[in-house]
């Protein structure tokens, strides 16, 4: 295995042991949303799949 | 409503104004600056191993520095320090791309793609001024699971996994900008450096992602 590797992987998990407790905390204090709330994300990000379909399209 | 209710208010929108109008203004000439890094990176023909260790210290000054410098002048030269290196470690990335028969239209298309997907979400959620505080904890209960999930992909290297991963991140950081554009217009954050830093990491996954997404389609179309 490269060295390339072995720092990819270490910086990954260094990420994961930093951003678990902030994680963790947010999971616990979010407000819970209406499906109402979750239609208006659900609508702009179905359009960025869209988007991104179209965009394979034209390379 | 009272004189004072009346001036609370109007006083809170001039503050949620400002935030804004310096957010994106920092984010302008940080992406302008990062451009400018990333194409010296292009010109000196960095090794690859200038993005492992370029992320590696923008990782350290976001952790180590920035929570310390966010409410100083001196947060202003910590941005341009993390943008300037995540600009410069793109340098090795871009050079791989530029070797590709259509590498600069794929450039070009991701870079376009990826300000459209920004300018279109932002302008949503600043007109709609919907606050999307209840998508916190499951946006990082999914940039977790990616996190994993690209931490075994290293040694699993399989291409569709790495495809799904790129998807995800999209899709997540699409996410993370109507958060971030809702903590801005309903006064949950009131510093435009962590604004901008949060941002600028949203588009650099995004842009990173559709790159890759553009690379293994018009590859496997060649």
């Amino acid at each position: 295995m490269d060295w390339m590797k072995i720092g990819s992987a270490l910086m990954l998990l260094m990420m994961i042991v930093y951003l678990w407790p902030r994680a963790k905390q947010m999971m616990k204090e979010s407000p819970k949303g209406s499906s109402e709330d979750w239609k208006a994300v659900i609508i702009p990000l179905l359009a960025v799949v869209g988007f991104v379909i179209l965009l394979v399209m034209m390379v | 409503m009272n004189q004072t209710a009346v001036s609370t208010i109007s006083a809170s929108a001039l503050s949620t104004n400002k935030l804004i109008r310096n957010t994106y203004m920092l984010l302008s000439m940080t992406l302008l600056f990062s451009a400018l890094t990333a194409t010296a990176s292009v010109a000196f023909n960095m090794p690859p191993i200038t993005y492992l260790l370029s992320l590696g210290g923008a990782m350290l000054l976001i952790w180590m520095v920035l929570p310390r410098t966010a409410n100083s002048s001196a947060g202003l030269g910590v941005v341009f320090a993390i943008t300037g290196l995540m600009g410069f470690g793109l340098g090795p990335i871009l050079t791989q791309y530029l070797a590709l028969p259509n590498g600069g239209q794929l450039i070009a298309t991701a870079f376009g793609g990826t300000g459209i997907i920004f300018l279109s979400l932002s302008t949503y959620a600043l007109t709609t001024r919907k606050d999307f505080s209840f998508m916190g904890g499951f946006l990082m209960t999914g940039m977790m699971v990616i996190l994993i999930a690209a931490l075994a992909n290293i040694f699993l290297a399989m291409p569709l996994i790495s495809l799904v991963i790129s998807s995800v991140v999209i899709m997540l950081m699409s996410g993370f900008i109507l958060y971030d554009t809702s903590r801005m217009v309903n006064g949950t954050e009131s510093n435009y450096i962590h604004m901008t830093v949060s941002l600028y990491l949203s588009l650099f996954n995004i842009f990173i992602s559709l790159l890759q997404i553009l690379g293994a389609f018009a590859g496997n179309r060649d």
